[in-house]
């Protein structure tokens, strides 16, 4: 604004009071529902008093079961908006046809289409699969904690960095235009002048580095506190994807984040990395993003393979079948998910010899993915199948994934992708694996190890009523677009012409209607069994477990194990059963323990309010919060003392106090 | 107690449970090097950004045109010394001569900030003639590159400062040890990283 004065430009930078949307309906009256619950939440906390105990239990703890609860919740709450996103998408296809041209215009619409792809992988998918692995790697290796508890603290807090930022995106100025993965030239200055990429890349960088934090954390975890007599090959299949998806992140988000970078110095500096001027190259970016991009599906997907094999073993009352099979595997898709990158892109021109040799490895990825179809499938044949919700989750992750793969298979043959690329199609087929593989898992994650993380169970009759609206909501949101796909239909379009597709796409909508009441009766079921947590309560091993968490109280105590567990099998927890082992209880030692810190959290902040700065051009705040990263990092070197000892005498009152009491609910531990 | 309720015990159970607090295995040196693997990446990505857009000059400077192989030399010669010095340092660790062993440090330090003010020199001389990086890919990706390895140099100047301060502070602890190594790691690990862009940017990129 030319009116502004000189001083009020430094302050503020390029923010003004136009960059608030007030004249988007939608966006404020979603301003203030989100306020007034917000208002309602800071209430009620200041009310009951729990400012003191969320700070001492929570925000400063360096426990991996707090931060991975943290996590599922901060999943919980990115999978709302980022479903209100997808939900507003589909109301708005349904109607916009011919003369109607629906309740949003096509600047809103970009914006929620791009939401809605980062905030689903980057704040939900990715929050929920972190979150898992935090809570039970470490109790599944027989660990106390992981390896850096202070960095998994930070990495938490980072990543609710990024999500601030994108949620702030909302409210003040505009979000990205130019899709989840944000392709130049779109996302260059000269085409997107707006705050929207730079929110989008703060938002990335900052969550980005948390989870780069978290992969390294992971990786030293399981190499270094495996309990004493876990080889490799004894440990869990989820650690094993665990690691293998550490693994992963640590060989590719750096690459995001060298992406990122260099298109913000295209942004900041005026450079030409991906510019249609001076020599910049777009498909240098497409690439880079995907040489990160691609991996990052596996680095979704493996872990929850983890979860599928855990379930399908303890509920079939067998031992994997394959345990091997299933570790190479995992190995096998690790190394190739970084070789077939290109088949996002086949389109790009280089050539019958580079698409050939990508449309290959792509096909060979389905390879070990069908051995793993089948390890879970031979390990229910001739198996007692216990149909739990977490079981039913499976059988529809079986279903529904292997028809995704299969999809998939069809779009790696390059020619068939010239016919798909950026149709429905492919909007159908990623969906179809990243909800049909994702995120059923996580829900029958979420059903599996919820008694060990609270002591209660889940209701039932809500899990299945979730499970089969999310199942038929599923198909019937997502089968359309295969057709309309087929039929040529691309995708982020937010008007048509041919009055002949819209019954597809009211179809589509109701699905997603459907998944609505699916995503509701989760929330019903966790609020029931809240509710009713004493009629739920559980002792710590309510399914007949097999691996090591089961061993210990439900929920565990902070120090996990009295006395760590020595491993002579594969499935510990069931060999200690069937040798009849009990728990010592006495002779307790006192216990190392990491002490927990408030630096994170000051180092969470200051990184959100550098990102802010750097979105709105607020240089003197940007400088002040970078120098205040760097001097609270210095500082927290000065601290040497970062570890305490529980004392042997509660140890001694918790082992004989916890949460034991056998209470199974198959009856077969 | 759920075990409690398993009669049958087949076999003679050896132990299942670890009576003694097993050891606290440290591993940040593990840690620290994965790190160093994944900032690997973050150089592969502007190599290959580099190599990629190396020759799109966008009729501006050319690599033979504006890069100053003398003073690279004395670049270069200034960094690996440091690495050098910095080698002496930790062999003090053994002799356990603490002022020794920050005199070396000391000196790895001046060596690497006098590294970095040539480097910026050079950077302030290109812009002035006219080669900043807005001016072409080429460039771009230059001052990126080499950029991004500068910022990585001084950060390890200001960490081997704070160390300095921690360790003539509260002496060559344990802590102090695994730090120094890890900082020796990074310093190596730029070295590394420098012969990278010393013979593929500059001399490659002089021939090309």
């Amino acid at each position: 604004m030319p009116d502004r004065s000189e001083i009020l430009n430094f302050l503020l930078g390029r923010l003004t009071l136009n960059s608030l949307p007030l004249d988007n309906t939608i966006v404020v009256v979603t301003f203030i529902v989100v306020a007034v619950i917000g208002i309602c939440l800071l209430a009620f906390v200041t009310k009951k008093r729990y400012w003191g105990y969320l700070w001492r239990d929570w925000f400063t703890s360096v426990d991996h079961k707090k931060l991975g609860i943290m996590y599922m919740i901060l999943g919980t709450v990115m999978l709302l908006r980022g479903f209100s996103d997808a939900i507003m998408m589909r109301a708005q296809q349904a109607v916009a046809f011919g003369d109607n041209m629906g309740y949003l215009p096509p600047h809103h619409y970009d914006q929620i289409f791009s939401a809605h792809g980062s905030i689903m992988i980057f704040f939900v998918a990715m929050a929920y699969i972190v979150g898992l692995m935090n809570y039970v790697m470490p109790l599944q290796i027989g660990s106390r904690d992981v390896a850096f508890p202070f960095l998994n603290n930070l990495s938490f807090w980072l990543t609710s960095s990024g999500v601030v930022l994108f949620m702030a995106s909302l409210f003040i100025g505009d979000f990205s235009t130019a899709g989840w993965l944000a392709y130049p030239p779109v996302s260059e200055l000269a085409q997107s002048p707006g705050t929207g990429v730079d929110y989008y890349i703060w938002g990335l960088q900052l969550s980005g580095v948390g989870t780069l934090l978290t992969g390294i954390n992971f990786v030293v975890t399981i190499i270094k506190m495996r309990a004493p007599g876990m080889s490799m090959m004894k440990m869990p299949i989820f650690s094993w994807t665990t690691l293998a998806t550490s693994g992963l992140i640590v060989v590719t988000f750096p690459i995001l984040t060298a992406t990122l970078f260099l298109l913000s110095l295209d942004r900041y500096l005026g450079m030409h990395f991906f510019t249609n001027d001076f020599g910049g190259n777009v498909m240098l970016y497409i690439n880079l993003i995907w040489v990160w991009g691609h991996p990052e599906v596996y680095i979704l997907v493996l872990p929850i393979f983890g979860v599928y094999s855990e379930i399908v073993a303890t509920f079939s009352r067998k031992p994997l079948f394959g345990y091997s099979s299933m570790v190479y595997a995992t190995l096998a898709i690790m190394v190739l998910s970084y070789l077939v990158w290109l088949h996002h892109f086949f389109t790009m021109g280089s050539g019958a010899d580079v698409n050939s040799f990508f449309s290959l490895t792509t096909m060979i990825i389905s390879i070990p993915t069908g051995a793993k179809i089948f390890n879970w499938l031979f390990t229910m044949y001739r198996g007692r199948v216990d149909y739990t919700v977490p079981m039913l989750w499976t059988m529809g992750f079986l279903f529904t994934f292997t028809i995704g793969g299969m999809t998939g298979v069809m779009l790696s043959v390059a020619p068939a992708d010239f016919l798909l690329h950026n149709s429905l199609f492919l909007i159908a087929h990623f969906h179809n694996v990243i909800i049909g593989g994702v995120v059923f898992g996580v829900f029958a994650a979420i059903n599996y190890w919820f008694p060990k993380a609270f002591g209660f169970r889940l209701n039932e009759f809500w899990g299945r009523l979730s499970f089969w609206f999310w199942l038929i909501g599923f198909w019937l949101a997502f089968g359309p677009l295969y057709v309309l796909g087929l039929m040529g239909v691309t995708r982020r379009l937010s008007h048509f012409d041919d009055p002949s597709l819209q019954i597809w796409f009211v179809i589509a909508a109701f699905g997603a209607f459907l998944i609505l009441l699916g995503i509701l009766s989760f929330i019903v079921q966790i609020y029931v069994s809240i509710r009713d947590r004493d009629v739920y309560a559980v002792g710590n091993d309510p399914w007949g477990g097999r691996t090591l968490e089961w061993s210990t109280s439900s929920p565990p105590p902070d120090y996990n194990f009295a006395f760590i567990p020595q491993i002579h099998e594969r499935d510990a927890w069931f060999d200690m059963k069937e040798r009849g082992v009990s728990r010592p209880m006495d002779g307790f030692n006192n216990i190392h323990m990491p002490k927990n810190t408030g630096a994170g959290l000051i180092l969470g902040v200051l990184a959100t309010l550098f990102g802010f700065a750097m979105v709105w051009y607020i240089w003197w705040l940007a400088i002040v919060s970078f120098l205040g990263i760097i001097v609270v990092s210095i500082g927290h070197t000065f601290n040497y003392h970062r570890d305490y000892h529980i004392p042997a005498e509660d140890v001694d009152r918790f082992e004989h106090s916890g949460n034991w009491a056998p209470n199974t609910e198959g009856g077969a531990a | 107690m759920s075990t409690d309720t398993i009669a049958s015990s087949r076999r003679p159970a050896p132990t299942f449970y670890c009576r003694e607090e097993p050891p606290v295995h440290n591993g940040t040196l593990l840690g620290f090097w994965i790190y160093l693997m994944s900032d690997c990446f973050i150089f592969a990505s502007l190599f290959v950004a580099n190599a990629v857009l190396g020759t799109q000059y966008a009729g501006g400077p050319t690599g033979a045109e504006v890069f100053d192989l003398v003073g690279l030399a004395w670049n270069t010669a200034l960094l690996l010394v440091s690495s050098v010095t910095f080698g002496f340092a930790m062999l003090q660790i053994r002799q356990g001569n603490k002022r020794a062993m920050l005199g070396w440090l000391a000196v790895s330090g001046l060596l690497a900030a006098a590294f970095v003010g040539l480097e910026i020199h050079e950077f302030i001389d290109m812009i002035a003639q006219g080669a900043g990086p807005g001016r072409s890919a080429f460039l771009s990706s230059f001052f990126a590159l080499v950029g991004t390895h500068g910022l990585h140099v001084t950060f390890g100047v200001v960490w081997l400062v704070v160390l300095m301060v921690q360790l003539s502070r509260y002496g060559a602890t344990p802590d102090n040890i695994r730090r120094l190594r890890c900082l020796s790691m990074f310093w190596h690990f730029l070295d590394l990283v420098w012969v990278g862009v010393f013979s593929y940017v500059y001399l490659v990129g002089v021939l090309r």
